[in-house]
């Protein structure tokens, strides 16, 4: 499972049919690095666009050319001076830290009794996870939004941060799916030695699990940091409240500026994701990994 | 010590692990009870409050009980039927379409052996992007006048649409903005394809069976069943499409935020208008709450009905033991 390309010789490599002859075998190598090429300027040439057009000058974000006639580093600067962007930086990072470690601290035991106790309705219990991790939120919104608004909560970002202290079913499933594979053996060695249930789970379980618990961690993060939804239906109409997603999807709107500013937030946006990317690569390989079927 | 306890408490091995059992049955209910008491408020509760107010009419300061009112005027209501006809769109076009990309491309990372990693980054990386950045970038990379990518159209001879301008492209417009974020697919694909053993298509190639019969043969059988997961996972997820419509819709029609306006999602012509932000709309821009539940009991039994196929097809995902 936690083979990596480099480690592991191609699976579906060409075993060199009989009939294949070498020049049919050299083309066949052009046409997929050429194809592979291709498709690398494809996914990466929408985000060079982007940064170059945040560096562009008003004028020249509106035609169709590529490449900056100079260099506007001060966009970055007066993306700031436009929109109250600290405060909806801020408001982001308030959503995303405490949702994910309410998120952590409520579904971590959940997961593990799931994938490791036996206990009377286990199988039932997973499957409601699975199906509230499947429903639509919009499915609940009206009569939620209702209780929140009853404990006068709405305009304000808690309705989307309090309830991670009740487990989210996304992380609890894909915890579970982890916790399985850990042998039992360790749960019931740490038993012998005197352990406590809750001791073995803080011991020797959590310790085991972190590349899975690091995942789930990175994604509700990430979910928060980038949720559009969410904000939207409860941070109401003072710009005080956003976050960065609903901000950045009004910049244009209610700021009327142009693109090159607007691409600039974008980078901004973007940005901490991709250098967060790069330094856990394996954590979000590994992470998207679990969310399919074994 | 096992002979002592029997002696002293008669048939100990029943009475013990019925004890033992409700001990376990009592610590899994404490360990599961954060998520059991979310599942109370969070889900049971606001269902049935749901179905209570889809038989009101509600706009947050008054409640009065209309009987069948607003299932009546869900029939007549022809912007609930163009985002029903939307939202299936999308599901039968973009959902197949992502598949099969992503396959693609996790399939031509097995074959090409030098960078195989950095490609998979390379791929992976999109999906990452946070979907109003992306939105925003999408919108203004296709848009005729500021992006490249008439220039390239224009320069192969192929027309080139004003892709979230225009009804007939919109949906096609968001299409290219989903095989562009395929990453997390192509991961999980990849990986299945990695799974196949080595041997089976060494085997196929004494045989004498070129690559598309190892294709069809080996590998499409054994990694069906990821497929068939990714699909229907995929339509569910689709079923909630909601920011890319809301914001491309929002960005492109050039709409300011004045006073008092509400923004009507949809453009060009109610051709990005989804069921769930049709829902939005009616319960938190027009306060139609009672008629929002309507909305989204539609919602909730079309899912439920996807939802039920992965549980039935997938019971493995559930096993005691992955």
């Amino acid at each position: 499972m936690t083979t990596t390309l480099a480690s592991r010789p191609v699976a579906a490599g060409p075993a060199a049919p009989a009939r294949g002859t070498r020049g049919r075998t050299a083309l066949l190598w052009i046409a997929r690095h050429a194809i592979a090429v291709a498709l690398s300027v494809m996914f990466l040439g929408p985000l060079g666009f982007i940064v170059l057009t945040a560096l562009m000058s008003d004028q020249q974000a509106l035609t169709s050319e590529l490449w900056p006639r100079s260099w506007n580093w001060g966009n970055f600067a007066e993306i700031f001076e436009t929109a109250p962007l600290l405060t909806w930086i801020r408001n982001t990072l308030l959503y995303s830290v405490l949702a994910t470690a309410f998120m952590l601290v409520s579904s971590i035991p959940v997961a593990y009794a799931l994938a490791k106790f036996r206990f009377r309705g286990r199988k039932l219990a997973f499957l409601l996870v699975i199906t509230t991790m499947m429903l639509p939120p919009q499915v609940v919104a009206v009569p939620v939004y209702l209780i929140w608004a009853r404990f006068h909560l709405t305009g304000t970002l808690w309705p989307l941060i309090l309830p991670m202290l009740l487990g989210d079913a996304f992380s609890i499933f894909l915890l579970r799916q982890f916790l399985v594979t850990i042998p039992r053996e360790y749960s019931d060695a740490a038993r012998v030695d005197g352990c406590g249930e809750f001791r073995t789970l803080v011991r020797v379980i959590l310790p085991m699990a972190r590349p899975a618990i690091a995942a789930v961690a990175l994604f509700q993060f990430f979910y928060c940091w980038n949720d559009y939804y969410g904000p939207l239906l409860y941070a109401g109409t003072d710009l005080d409240n956003w976050t960065l997603s609903i901000g950045l999807a009004a910049f244009r709107s209610v700021h009327r500026v142009q693109w090159n500013l607007t691409m600039a937030a974008t980078v901004l946006a973007t940005a901490p994701v991709i250098v967060v990317f790069f330094f856990a690569q394996k954590v979000f390989i590994e992470g998207v990994k679990l969310t399919g079927v074994k | 010590m096992a002979a002592t306890a029997l002696g002293r408490r008669g048939p100990a091995v029943p009475s013990s692990s019925r004890g033992g059992r409700r001990r376990a049955n009592l610590r899994a209910l404490l360990y599961l009870s954060p998520w059991l008491a979310g599942f109370a408020i969070f889900f049971v509760y606001p269902l049935l409050s749901t179905v209570y107010f889809s038989f009101q009419r509600y706009d947050m300061f008054t409640l009065e009980p209309v009987g069948l009112l607003n299932y009546r005027y869900l029939l007549h209501d022809d912007a609930a039927w163009t985002a029903l006809r939307n939202t299936l769109w999308l599901v039968v076009v973009m959902v197949p379409l992502r598949v099969l990309f992503g396959l693609g491309v996790a399939q031509l990372i097995t074959k090409v052996k030098a960078g195989a990693g950095v490609l998979r980054t390379i791929f992976y990386l999109p999906s990452l992007v946070p979907l109003v950045a992306g939105t925003l970038g999408f919108v203004y990379l296709l848009n005729p006048g500021t992006g490249p990518v008439q220039a390239v159209l224009d320069a192969v001879g192929l027309p080139s649409p004003d892709w979230f301008g225009d009804p007939a492209w919109s949906k096609w417009g968001l299409t290219i903005l989903g095989l562009w974020s395929v990453g997390d697919l192509m991961v999980i694909f990849l990986a299945a394809l990695l799974d196949v053993p080595r041997q089976l298509y060494e085997a196929a190639a004494i045989d004498g069976a070129n690559a598309w019969h190892q294709f069809t043969r080996i590998t499409l059988p054994i990694i069906r069943p990821v497929l068939m997961f990714a699909t229907v996972t995929g339509v569910i997820q689709t079923l909630q499409y909601f920011t890319q419509a809301m914001v491309a819709a929002r960005v492109a029609s050039g709409a300011t935020d004045s006073a008092g306006s509400v923004f009507v999602p949809g453009y060009p012509d109610q051709s990005t208008l989804t069921f769930p932000e049709w829902l939005f709309h009616q319960g938190f821009r027009d306060y139609a709450m009672g008629y929002a539940c309507v909305l989204a009991l539609v919602l909730f039994a079309i899912s439920m009905v996807f939802t039920l196929i992965l549980l039935r097809q997938f019971r493995g995902f559930a096993e005691e033991e992955a």
